[in-house]
């Protein structure tokens, strides 16, 4: 889920942050090889629009499950939240837990059957399934167009993390990085993505799960830790999850739990869960309907352990780092450092030589995991649900083959194009992610509906995606021009920004909701023969009785259900 | 499709990778345990770098162990 932009500009750091040598450059100089080496062995397993859009429906559980995380876990996540925990404490884990977990386990055992079944290639294509053309148009262009922008934008921002942690030179950061990924994906389509993702999810974990082992061993514990920064900061906020919650006032974040469980928890966390075709593509190239079940699941279950590596780092850093963190302008001022240094700071303080690399190429694998899903979802949405509808309706499977490889490089030399527009006008990135969350709230408000409610027809369903996403541009608009607009959006003067997304979110799903019944029941129903195998009620989800309980979805997703539940307590 | 998902695991590729970079990450702790570098690096008494590096090895040669092309037939 995206980060606030702004949390990533850090320009403060007076001289780059951390020295590599010979031994950290061959890690990373390895890593590149690597990864290109698994597209050029996949190319030649490539054949068809299957192969190159859906990695030929052909993956387990534990493969899609890992690369349905590994897409959205970005570097800028990992530097973001890591920020964010030493600024706002253990309430960043907000965003891991009741903000991605019970949208991967709904996602899994609910809407996952529909997607499958369906055989839908994207979100987009479902929703022509669905609620006819229009609405596929609609969806697939808003995506398409956001996803290289923001692929752009990440970019940029991850050739500046580099700048100014490594001294690398941001061109050389941007082409080289963005090239490789282009390879490799446009050799081996979402099968190479999907592969390559599996291993920089392995590498991002061993590479910055040391910093809050090493952390624990130097403070003494979790015990300690919370008693250290209780002294540092001078209260125990910062390591309480719920209790602070109660008032707007009484949290760092400026937030009420309301809009935590209900915003963040409800609609933005199922909107980008369930219907952002980045992650949701992965899951659609399992193997079967039980393994597209199983890896949403999988992917909750670590998912939930993410806070250990960008979480616990933050709070860490908060308790041992000697010098005091500040935001971005005073950080300029005084020469110091910023929150954004957080991770970057807690790394140069316990890794040494090799394992600075292991810790860097951490990062890169983070950044192209992320970059690789925006790629090939922007390439399988442009070649089927824009090109092949609007531009070229009956070529060949080669032809569609041919086209996804050549968007891919086409999307990526756009992304490039962004990142260097972003260059020049740094206040593009804020526009551009608040475009991007326009859309996520009424979209998954659109694709419920469409799920779960027969009723639900097409118009319906156009016109609540379109009058949602223009109640929360309206929204957006009005606080730009009177900032005062936040407190009747948010329902209290005491709101700040980060309430704002999440009552945006709640109002704009709303509307939605509101349109789609409404315009639902004033026209005809659909023919029920359209419904088959995209809508509850008409689709036939086979049985899983014949498998024992121990590989039934439904029993792991209580698993992770009660371990969400206890983190959730044990934090409170 | 099947075959081809089964002539290629990523988890054998990740056990090399990984097995390459513990020997690195452990030759490099190794080297500094021999020589000291002057450092600023906290904790730098535990040598990190060594027991990381073995603990990658020991990854590595699980994945490998259990993902080989003969195994996976």
């Amino acid at each position: 889920m995206a980060i606030p932009v702004s949390i990533l500009l850090f320009q403060s750091a007076p001289a780059h942050l951390i020295h590599l040598n010979a031994v950290d450059l061959a890690i990373i100089i390895i890593y590149f090889a690597a990864v290109l080496a698994v597209g050029f062995y996949l190319k030649s397993r490539t054949e068809t629009g299957d192969d190159f859009f859906l990695a030929g429906r052909e993956m387990t559980a534990w493969i899609a499950g890992l690369s349905f995380l590994s897409a959205n876990l970005g570097s800028l996540e990992l530097m973001g939240w890591a920020a964010a925990a030493y600024q706002y404490g253990i309430l960043a884990a907000h965003w891991y837990w009741i903000g991605a977990i019970p949208a991967m386990l709904f996602l899994g055992i609910v809407m996952m059957p529909f997607y499958y079944i369906s055989k839908t290639h994207s979100v987009p294509g479902y929703l022509q399934l669905r609620f006819g053309e229009p609405s596929r148009v609609l969806s697939a262009v808003t995506f398409a167009f956001m996803t290289v922008l923001m692929s752009g934008i990440n970019m940029y921002s991850m050739a500046l993390v580099m700048k100014v942690v490594l001294g690398w030179d941001i061109h050389v950061s941007i082409w080289v990085s963005s090239l490789t990924v282009a390879v490799y994906v446009a050799l081996g389509g979402l099968r190479s993505a999907i592969f390559n993702e599996v291993l920089q999810f392995v590498l991002i974990w061993l590479g910055a799960l040391l910093i809050p082992i090493l952390g624990l061993v130097e403070v003494g514990g979790w015990t300690n830790l919370k008693q250290q920064i209780a002294r540092n900061v001078g209260n125990t906020n910062y390591t309480h999850l719920w209790s602070t919650l109660g008032s707007f006032s009484d949290n760092p974040m400026g937030i009420h739990w309301t809009g935590i469980v209900l915003g963040l928890g409800w609609v933005i966390s199922f909107g980008y869960w369930t219907t952002d075709f980045l992650v949701v593509q992965r899951v659609l190239a399992a193997k079967d309907l039980r393994a597209a079940k199983t890896a949403p699941i999988i992917g909750a279950g670590f998912k939930m352990l993410v806070p250990f590596i960008v979480i616990l780092p933050g709070l860490l850093g908060l308790a041992v780092l000697p010098m005091k963190l500040t935001g971005e302008a005073a950080a300029v001022a005084s020469g110091g450092h910023s929150y954004n240094e957080v991770l970057p700071l807690m790394l140069a303080r316990y890794c040494g030589p090799g394992l600075l690399g292991l810790g860097i190429t951490a990062l890169i694998a983070g950044f192209m995991s992320g970059m690789a899903g925006n790629v090939t979802a922007f390439s399988t949405v442009w070649t089927y649900d824009i090109y092949r509808a609007l531009i070229r309706k009956n070529a060949s499977d080669k032809h569609y083959l041919a086209m996804g490889r050549w968007s891919t490089i086409v999307g990526v030399l756009v992304s490039i194009g962004t990142a260097y527009l972003v260059m020049q006008f740094l206040s593009i990135m804020d526009y551009v992610q608040a475009l991007f969350s326009f859309f996520i709230a009424p979209l998954f408000g659109t694709v419920l509906l469409g799920m779960l409610w027969k009723r639900a027809t097409a118009a319906g369903g156009f016109w609540g995606l379109l009058l949602g996403t223009l109640s929360s541009i309206f929204m957006w608009l009005w606080v730009k021009i009177n900032p005062q607009a936040l407190s009747i959006i948010a329902l209290s003067s005491h709101a700040k920004d980060m309430a704002e997304n999440m009552y945006r979110a709640l109002w704009s799903w709303i509307v939605c909701v509101v349109v789609t019944i409404a315009i639902s029941l004033m026209t005809k129903p659909p023919d029920e023969k359209q419904l088959v195998n995209v809508v509850y009620g008409a689709t036939v989800i086979p049985s899983e009785g014949d498998v024992p309980f121990y590989q039934r979805p439904i029993f792991w997703a209580g698993i992770v259900f009660v371990g969400f539940l206890a983190l959730n307590l044990y934090f409170w | 499709m099947a075959h081809e998902q089964s002539s290629f695991s990523i988890w054998y590729f990740i056990g090399l990778l990984v097995g390459l970079y513990g020997v690195l990450i452990l030759g490099a702790g190794i080297h500094d345990l021999v020589s000291p570098p002057a450092t600023t690096l906290a904790l730098a008494n535990l040598h990190a770098g060594i027991w990381w590096g073995a603990v990658l090895i020991v990854f590595s040669a699980i994945c490998i162990y259990f993902f080989r092309p003969g195994r996976m037939g």
